[in-house]
């Protein structure tokens, strides 16, 4: 089975679902920032806190993710081999755009991803995030994200990012009931239609932190404590 | 009316090939697509050149041999129709026509637009019947079948085996020729016996021959003449798993007798 075309793809489903998942919560974090500084320094503080927790999630995504991306990118190279000889003309009935460009949205993610570690993780790009701390001490996350997104390159790249995201997403979801077998004709349209709300949540939701902080509603605290 | 076709020539499956303009004149709109090519051949045969090969033989729509991919779509823009049963009133006077034939690795070009698609036999020998005595017919009603499910089996065994999913598909993915295959069998109890074998062999054939993966774009279901859905695909995903935690059945007698 998992030396077949389909036990492949079933992985490549699985791992997507878990890295689907990761992003949902991961914004469900994020949207801590609309609360203050103090709820988002402290939910970070309290992820901080449980050093186990944390790094079985980071090792498991990573891994996830590598399985994900190698054994996608190993299909992608046997569909190549599929067919040697291109059409000189081929016309696409009913595929959609984020169903055919699956593979680039893909890539253009993983080139996000590793810039969003590199700046507001590991905060290579900008350093002196990593001197930040809050009112109690704590490393201050509320300050970090609203300087990092007062910033309107690394906004519009962030932008830009979710929005590649929403189209890979529309087509991850029915897809992974697809590639499972859990769609029939009766629910595929259903599912084609949550695919596309979801999507759409995590987009918008996303994208509001870079657009509020741009436009000055998600501020640093100003005046006095 | 008058068309240009630009036709897809190959001299063998070794040379290299390339697209070649001509001029169909005079074509009658109730001619279906390949009696327009009968024209156009009667004209290169007067002029002493090489007709264009191009596979047929029932002309009915039920064979599954006709395979041309007409302005970038397998079997033409008409949904639901073999190259055999489309007729030139759905083209317009004037237009210009590209006519490839089906791209994969797995079905290489033979001739100018035929195609070998003995893979397809191949993945069906590796499963795709049902060993069953060879006697006298049983009767039609002996083994009463819910009709939803008669349905099901029916919709897949529609399937004429043309390719033109492999054509259309962006990976050359042969899944919804197998799915249908599977299907068939999988909605009938004569299909039960060999269930977990039958899948397993005829995906790995299918992995043998060089296909792609499936990645769900539809593009199969679309262009199916015989409008099968990518429902098989999924029950074909579905089989595979449970065959996977199963087992290998123990050596079965069949056939006997
Ligand atoms: S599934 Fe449809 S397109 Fe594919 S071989 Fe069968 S009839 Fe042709
Ligand atoms: S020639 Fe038989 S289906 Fe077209």
């Amino acid at each position: 089975m998992w030396k077949t075309s389909i036990g492949l793809k079933l992985i490549v489903a699985v791992t997507g679902v878990l890295l689907y998942l990761f992003v949902i919560g991961h914004m469900i974090g994020n949207l801590q920032v609309y609360l203050g500084p103090n709820a988002l320094n402290t939910y970070a503080e309290k992820l901080r806190a449980l050093p186990p927790l944390l790094w079985t999630v980071r090792i498991g995504l990573l891994v996830i993710a590598v399985v994900h991306i190698t054994l996608t990118i190993t299909l992608a190279f046997q569909n190549r081999a599929a067919r040697p000889i291109r059409y000189v003309r081929k016309e696409a009935v009913e595929a959609s755009v984020s169903s055919r460009t699956m593979v680039y949205s893909g890539l253009a993610l993983l080139g996000f991803v590793v810039y969003h570690l590199l700046h507001l993780t590991w905060k290579l790009t900008n350093p002196q995030y990593a001197s930040l701390r809050d009112a109690h001490d704590r490393p201050d996350v509320y300050a970090m994200v609203v300087l990092g997104f007062q910033n309107p390159v690394a906004s519009v790249i962030y932008i830009a990012a979710m929005i590649v995201l929403g189209f890979h997403f529309t087509h991850a979801f029915s897809s992974f009931f697809q590639t499972v077998g859990w769609s029939t004709p009766r629910t595929r349209p259903t599912l084609e239609r949550v695919a596309l709300i979801l999507a759409a949540i995590i987009v918008v939701g996303n994208i509001s932190i870079p657009l509020s902080i741009l436009l000055g509603v998600v501020h640093l605290p100003t005046g006095g404590m | 009316m008058n068309l240009t076709l630009r036709v897809w020539r190959q001299k063998s499956p070794r040379e290299a090939g390339r697209l070649v303009t001509y001029q169909a004149r005079d074509i009658i709109p109730d001619m279906s697509f390949l009696e327009m090519l009968d024209v156009v051949n009667e004209g290169l045969i007067l002029k002493g050149e090489d007709p264009i090969a191009f596979d047929h033989d029932c002309r009915e729509g039920i064979c599954g041999m006709c395979s041309l991919v007409i302005n970038g779509v397998p079997h033409g823009h008409q949904s639901g129709t073999t190259v055999c049963q489309l007729h030139m009133r759905h083209f317009h006077d004037g237009q210009t026509i590209t006519i490839e034939p089906w791209r994969a690795r797995p079905f290489p070009v033979l001739k100018d637009l035929i195609i070998d698609r003995s893979a397809f036999d191949r993945i069906i020998q590796a499963g795709g019947f049902t060993s069953v005595n060879a006697g006298g017919a049983p009767d039609a009603n002996a083994i009463p079948i819910p009709k939803e499910e008669a349905e099901l089996a029916m919709d897949a065994a529609a399937c004429i085996g043309c390719g033109a999913c492999v054509a259309a598909c962006k990976n050359a993915s042969a899944m919804l020729f197998v799915g249908a295959k599977v299907s068939q069998f999988l909605h009938l109890p004569q299909g039960h016996p060999e269930r977990e074998a039958r899948v397993r062999n005829m995906v790995a054939a299918m992995d043998r021959e060089g296909f792609g993966n499936c990645t769900n774009t539809y593009e199969c279901e679309a262009v199916c003449p015989k409008n099968i859905s990518v429902r098989v695909i999924a029950e074909l995903n579905r089989e595979l798993r449970r065959a996977a935690f199963r087992p290998p059945p123990a050596k079965r007698a069949v056939g006997a007798g």
